[in-house]
This record gives structure tokens, sequence and C-alpha cells, in this order.
């Protein structure tokens, strides 16, 4: 099924399909290591709900929902 | 080729172990200054070894090099101008996906490179083995494995590092970013080629122009003949976009992850990425849903604490020590203007640089310890969302909360923030953070314009319009002065772990000769001009000849002394008699110890009368001078520079309900906000009021120009106007930058006119 990182639950996995938007912020989740085919893990959302954090390629990465939203990932 | 001096960069992501691997080499000899014209420090420091002198450069961490960021430009920038000898890149063994596709990008730079293949102990730990020969051969560069946190293999790198320089070929470094590009890069390459005088490698510029670095264009279409390239750059990138449906510089960093992963997955034997770690399960407690907010707000209630309540143990020995310093100075010089300016002006100043130092440094233990430990991520983390609602970055938080301190550890605490916008805009606003400086200014005014009931209800009330004022501030800021792409928050959760003593040890260190070198001088220079505004002009017409009225007094008192208790007595002076004397000087001492026994000294009874008239009649002489100088003080003060400044002033602020002795007040409490307090001791006549200040209370409530309301305006008036001479100094250091210092003074002092305006005219039509 193809969903958005944000829309993910805590301890559900995901590969990266592609990322959308673009500028500053794709570049930045790009060179973090974020590129198609990916696997990314959802680790916890913040106690306010936002950010969330996830791990991805053995570190662990927060980011905002609306930066999550941009990364279209494949859940099984 | 054998040189004396090697020029080293040190490369490497943030929390790679760089920054302990540049101690570990230089120790004590390094130091921090700012890269010129820009925020980002620049660490360097030296290293003697096997004959030679090395140059360590501390590059800022980052994860890639483009132009996007000030960090990576700065990165590249010391490469490509400064051409160190070598580039050692740290690599995380324990993150080596990420850390290598930093070091692919060093070398398509083509600059000589080793690699310290750190914290190899937390990979192994992890279950990551890494094969380091393997590593070197495939990337054509020299591996050596450190273990920076316990100092093990610095002198084999540093070895390498010698050896690279002496015996390294520099060779073109190739990723092969498939035929379509490959084919652009060679056809610009070429283009390039025909620029004179280029140096940066051409093949590294032409990736960097498809990836549309703006660093770059800019550097090319400064040159004659670049508009034919960049012209042939933009047909490029359009051919390039639309064969790839997506925009070039994009595919170009997928693909030079995808080489990265390609050497990664070679190197090292496959596991599993995704299990929970020791750090995961100290954050399943430290970020909790329910607990994560509590404990986030005890951590700083902490920070807190400790900043303020254990470092006023220091700071108040500090203060009290210079004081005794000023007095003891004092008591062997003869009254002059080099005395005043010597006791007041230079050992009061640096007394007042000092006094902030405790805090400063036990502040920037407590940061150190926050980052090294991981926390300060988690802290991001936590107040993120709040935070952004007022255009700030989770970060803001710390050093907005250090402001209720005091402003300088809050302006200097922005420093955890690496976005050079959302730590403007914190640093802007953390000054209207009610700092504890203000408070005494609040105290004074609360207990003689308001009752007990009320005063508590007033103090909150100025601390919250503060709170108010700086998160509209943030916003308009935001909006108007730092408006455009908010940039990622997007920020690495690293994995928690044991600081080492040594490492925050330098960091405090390092911190507190800052502040004393860049930030004490203007201080010092500012409470240096502050006391020469508040002493001079020297050469005052006084409206009463105090001297004269002086000399009358002391005239009088020896009349009287003669008439009273010489001339009955048949005494040439009081010391001919012994008896008499030693009565006066015994009554005096019990006077002062308050203490009266039935039996005095003296044997002879008669003598009483005559020793308590002498006593009588000194007091009396000495209150008298004390009131003539009291008054001849406030007239000196109200005559001289800042005495002028609050009388020009007056017209500006009489619509804010204040007269020109709260001019002159708030002029000199630019040297800090609690000495409105001392000025308007000085200014009624009080005299002293640095311990008590009941007496001041009496003369503020008596004084017709003060009611409630202008007691409440300038209370407002204190907190918003521009921040004191200390917090400016380290906004100039901070910033690097006058023209931010004066926009500070400026925007806060007219925002501090318009509101108290509001508040003031609001409060007559109020009917207060």
């Amino acid at each position: 099924m193809l969903t958005k990182l944000h829309l993910l639950k805590p301890g559900q996995l995901g590969q990266v399909v592609r990322i959308s938007g673009e500028g500053t912020i794709k570049r930045r989740i790009i060179d973090m290591g974020i590129i198609g085919g990916t696997e990314i893990k959802v680790q916890k959302f913040a106690p306010l709900g936002d950010p969330m954090e996830i791990k991805v390629k053995n570190f662990n990465l927060s980011l905002r929902k609306s930066e999550a939203a941009l990364i279209e990932v494949e859940v099984e | 080729m054998l040189k004396e001096n090697v020029t080293v960069a040190l490369a490497g992501n943030p929390n790679c172990g760089k920054t302990s691997i540049f101690n570990n080499i230089t120790g004590a000899r390094q130091h921090v200054g700012n890269y010129p014209g820009v925020t980002v420090e620049r660490r360097e420091g030296t290293r003697r070894f096997q004959g030679k002198e090395l140059l360590m450069v501390d590059l800022p961490g980052t994860y890639s090099l483009t132009a996007h960021s000030l960090d990576e430009l700065v990165a590249r920038n010391v490469i490509i101008d400064e051409k160190p000898d070598i580039i050692v890149n740290i690599l995380d063994a324990s993150n080596l996906e990420r850390n290598l596709y930093l070091a692919v990008q060093l070398l398509e730079m083509e600059s000589p490179m080793v690699f310290a293949l750190n914290m190899m102990d937390v990979a192994e730990k992890n279950g990551e083995k890494v094969d380091d020969n393997l590593l070197s051969e495939k990337l054509g560069v020299p591996v050596v494995q450190t273990i920076a946190s316990r100092n093990e293999g610095t002198d084999i790198l540093l070895k390498t590092v010698l050896k690279a320089t002496t015996e390294y070929q520099s060779r073109p470094f190739h990723i092969n970013y498939g035929s379509e590009i490959e084919g652009k890069i060679t056809e610009l390459s070429l283009a390039l080629k025909t620029l004179t005088n280029v140096k940066y490698p051409l093949r590294w510029l032409a990736v960097k122009l498809l990836e549309n670095d703006q660093d770059v264009y800019q550097t090319i279409s400064n040159r004659s003949e670049g508009q034919l390239v960049l012209a042939l750059v933009a047909q490029n990138r359009e051919y390039l976009k639309s064969a790839f449906q997506e925009e070039i510089d994009l595919v170009i960093a997928e693909r030079r992850y995808n080489f990265v992963a390609d050497i990664y997955k070679a190197v090292t034997a496959p596991h599993s990425h995704m299990a929970q770690t020791v750090s995961d399960r100290i954050d399943s407690i430290l970020t909790h849903r329910v607990l994560g907010l509590p404990l986030f707000l005890a951590i700083m209630w902490l920070l807190f604490n400790l900043v303020f309540t254990m470092g006023d143990y220091p700071k108040d020995w500090i203060e009290s020590g210079f004081a005794a310093l000023g007095h003891l100075v004092g008591q062997y010089m003869a009254d002059s203007d080099l005395k005043s300016l010597l006791v007041d002006g230079v050992i009061g100043g640096v007394g007042s640089v000092l006094s902030f130092l405790p805090n400063i440094l036990i502040l920037f233990l407590g940061i150190a310890l926050l980052e090294d430990t991981g926390y300060m991520a988690r802290a991001a983390f936590v107040m993120d969302r709040i935070m952004r609602a007022v255009g700030l970055h989770g970060k803001s938080f710390i050093p907005l909360l250090l402001g209720f301190g005091c402003s300088v550890p809050a302006i200097m605490g922005t420093r955890t923030l690496e976005n050079p916008k959302d730590r403007m805009v914190t640093m802007l606003v953390a000054p209207l953070m009610s700092c504890s400086a203000r408070l005494p200014v609040y105290t004074l005014l609360a207990a003689a314009f308001f009752s007990e009931r009320t005063a508590g209800t007033v103090l909150f009330s100025v601390y919250f319009l503060g709170i108010v004022l700086a998160v509209l501030m943030a916003l308009i800021f935001r909006k108007f002065l730092f408006a455009g792409d908010s940039e990622a928050f997007v920020m690495e959760m690293p994995p928690y772990h044991i600081p080492t003593i040594r490492s925050m040890a330098t960091h405090m260190w390092e911190r507190g000769v800052l502040y004393l070198k860049k930030a004490g001088t203007l201080i010092l220079a500012a409470t240096i001009l502050v006391w020469f505004m508040t002493n001079y002009p020297t050469n005052i017409e006084y409206s009463k000849d105090y001297d004269q009225l002086k000399e009358a007094a002391e005239a009088a008192f020896t009349e009287q002394v003669a008439v009273q208790v010489l001339a009955p007595l048949q005494l040439g002076k009081v010391e001919d008699n012994a008896a008499l004397s030693s009565l006066i000087s015994d009554i005096k001492e019990r006077k002062v110890a308050d203490n009266w026994p039935e039996k005095l000294a003296a044997e002879d009874t008669a003598l009483y009368p005559y020793a308590f008239s002498y006593v009588d009649g000194e007091e009396e002489k000495e209150d008298h001078l004390k009131q003539l100088e009291k008054e001849q003080a406030a007239e000196k003060l109200s005559n001289g520079y800042a005495g002028q400044l609050g009388h020009l002033v007056e017209p500006v602020i009489q619509p804010l309900g204040f007269d020109w002795k709260m001019g002159v007040g708030l002029v000199s409490a630019m040297a800090a906000k609690e000495v409105l307090v001392s000025t308007l001791g000085t200014i009624y006549s009080v005299g002293d009021v640095a311990d008590d200040n009941t007496s001041l209370q009496d003369a503020l409530a008596n004084d017709p120009s003060f009611n409630p309301l202008v007691a409440y305006s300038l209370m407002v008036f204190t907190l918003i106007y521009s921040p004191c001479f200390s917090a400016l100094a380290v906004m100039r250091r901070e910033t690097n930058s006058w023209k931010w210092t004066g926009f500070t003074f400026l925007y806060s002092t007219v925002l501090a006119w318009v509101v108290t305006f509001i508040v003031y005219q609001a409060g007559l039509l109020l009917g207060y």
C-alpha cells in the first residue's frame, strides 16, 4: 500500500518510493540518506504529536510531520 | 617536497567525534574565532609532531557540501580557498553509510585525504564489522582506526597524515553518474577549460553547476566568459530534467548515495539496522508521550537553578571581593579623579565583567552536558511543537528560559541553534525575558506604590508582558526580517552517551575565555563610559557653595564645643582632659553598639553632661555634612553628562509620564538595569541604597511627579528598553555585527516607548 510517512504508526516499517516537494527541505532529506528504496521505521511521535522520530540507515532522525508528508512510502 | 608546516583540515558529520579528535591532537593549543563576516565558528589548533608543525583547522560538522547551508559552504570554501595540505575525514564507523556520503563529496573535490574510522568500539557493540582495508582500497584513501573517546589511534593517525602529505598522489575520483549525466559533465568540463585561472577541479565545478549550486554559479557568472558556460548549464539542466522527469540535483544526490550504498555493502557484513538500541530504550522514557514534557521541564528547572542559584554564590563573592578591593585602594589614595576612575570605573568594571563568569561557566557546563549526552536534540524534539507556533525552533526554548536569569548567558546559549535565522530571532527576543537584574527595579517601585496585596499581580503582569512581547516580536521578525524558505527541522537524534570530563571542561573553559576576551573588554569600556558620564564635567556651578557650607558646619561645631564644653571646664582642647576624651569615645562606641550599661568608664559623673553635649554636637554636624554631600551628589549627577542627557530626553519621555530624573536613571541603567535603583537613590539624595532602600521608597512616594501609574510605566519601560551594555557586548560578539547590535538597541527602545506610551495614556484615560 502506498502512503505517506507521517501517516505511519509507531513501530511500522516502510520503504521510500519517492520524495515530493522541492528546494532546501527536499535536498536536506536526501542528504540525510532518505532516497528511493531506503527502509524507514517509525519510532514515535513527540509528546505534543509533532515532530516524529524515525530510524533510517542505522541512525535516528527527527522531522516535522509536514516534512515527513513529502516522503511517499510503500508499506506491506 | 618536505615542508616544515603542514595544514590539516578536519572534516566530518556532526556527532562523529571530530571535536574529540581535534582536542586529542591539539590539547590546549587551540583557539576559537569566527570566519570573516559570518557567525560560523573557526576552531584552530597546533601540534608539533615528528619535527613538523601541524596547523589543524576544525571544519564545521556537516552532512553534505551543498550551498544550502552556511556551515557546508564555509567547510568547502576552506578546502578550496585555503588549500589545506591534507584533509582528515572522520567517519563514524557505527554510522558509516551516511558518513561516507560526505566522504565521497570531499573526494570529488580532489584534495589529498586520510580517513579516521572512529567509534569502532560502538560499531562493534552494535554488531557492525567494517573491513577497513577494503574501504581504503575501494576509495584509494589511507584508513586509520581511532577511538577518540579513549584517545586511541591519535599517534598513528598523525603518522599516516604526515606520510600521506609526502607520498600521496592526488588522483581524480569519479562517481559514475550514468551515461546521460556523464555526457553533460564532460561537455561542461570542456567548456570550463576555456576559462582561465580556475582554482577548482573542473569535474567538480561541472557537477556543482548541474546541481544548480548558487555559490559556484556566482563564481562563474562573475567571469567575463562565464555567461557562455552558464547558458550551456541551463540548457543541459533543462535537457536532463525532461529526461529524468526530476530535478537533476536530486538525481545526482541520489546516485551519489547509491554509489555510497554499494561501497557500504561491500565493506560491512550484512546485519539488521532496525534493532532497538540502548539509546532507544532511554528515549522510551525521556521522550515518552506523557513523561516527556514533565521530565524536560524538570531538567530545565535544574539547569536554571544550577546556573543562577549555584552561580550566584561565587558571583556574590566576586562582587563583594571587588567592593572590598575598591575600598582598600580607596583608603590608600587621596580623593582625586584618578581615584574615582580607578575605584568606580576600573575596579567596578572588572568586577562586573568577572561577576558574570560563574553563571557563564556553569551554563556552558550544563549545555555541554546536555549536548554531549545527546539530550539537547531530545529537548528540541519535545519542545518543537510549541516553539514553532511562534516561528522558532525547539532548541530556542533553552536560551529563552535562561533569559529570565540573565540575558548574557541567554544570548550565548543561542549557539546551540544551527540555523542562523532561528538563532538570530531567538537572540533578538531573548532580552524581552525579564532578567533578574530588572527585579530590584520592580520591587522598589512595587513596594513604594502598590499594596502588598497587589504587588504580586503587578510583578507577574510585567513578566507576562515580556513573554507576550517576545512571542509577538518573534512572529514579526520571522515574517519581515527572516522570511523566505523556512529551513528543514530534519535533525539527527544522536545516540546517548556518557560525556568525557575533558570535553566538557574544554567546552566550559573555551566559552569562559571567549566571554572574557571579547565581551569582557566591551563591558569594561561601557562601565567606564557610564562612570565618566555620571562624574563629568567636574566644573559644575552648584546652586550653593557646598565647600563653604561644609566649612561653616565644621566651624559651628568647633564653636559649640568651645562654648559648651571647653570653656566651662577651662580646657584648651578635649584631649587635655584624658577622662573626658575616654568618656566621649566610650559613649560613641556604646552608641554604635547600641548598648548602655549602668556605669560608663569615667568615675567622675560630673563630666557626663559635657561628654554627651560633645557627642550630640558631633552627630549633628555629621548628619549635616552627609545631607550636604547627598545634595551635592544629586546636583552633580543632574548637571553631569548623564544628567544633561536625562534633561535632553525629558521631552521625549514626558508622554510616558517620566521626568528628567527617571531619564537620568534610565540612561545610567544602560550599564546594568539594577543601576536604576542606585541612580534614583543618588538623585533623591538618599545616599547609598545598596542594602536598604526604604528611605528611597519614601522619597519616591513623596515625589509628586510619581504615582502608581508612572511607577508601572517605568517598570514596563525598564522591562523592554535596550538590553544592558553587557548584553549588547555579548550580542556584538555572537552576531559578529555592529549592525544587529545597533538594531537590537534601537528596536527594543522604540518598542519600549510605544508600549509604555500605550500603557500610560490608557492608564490616564481610565483615570489612574
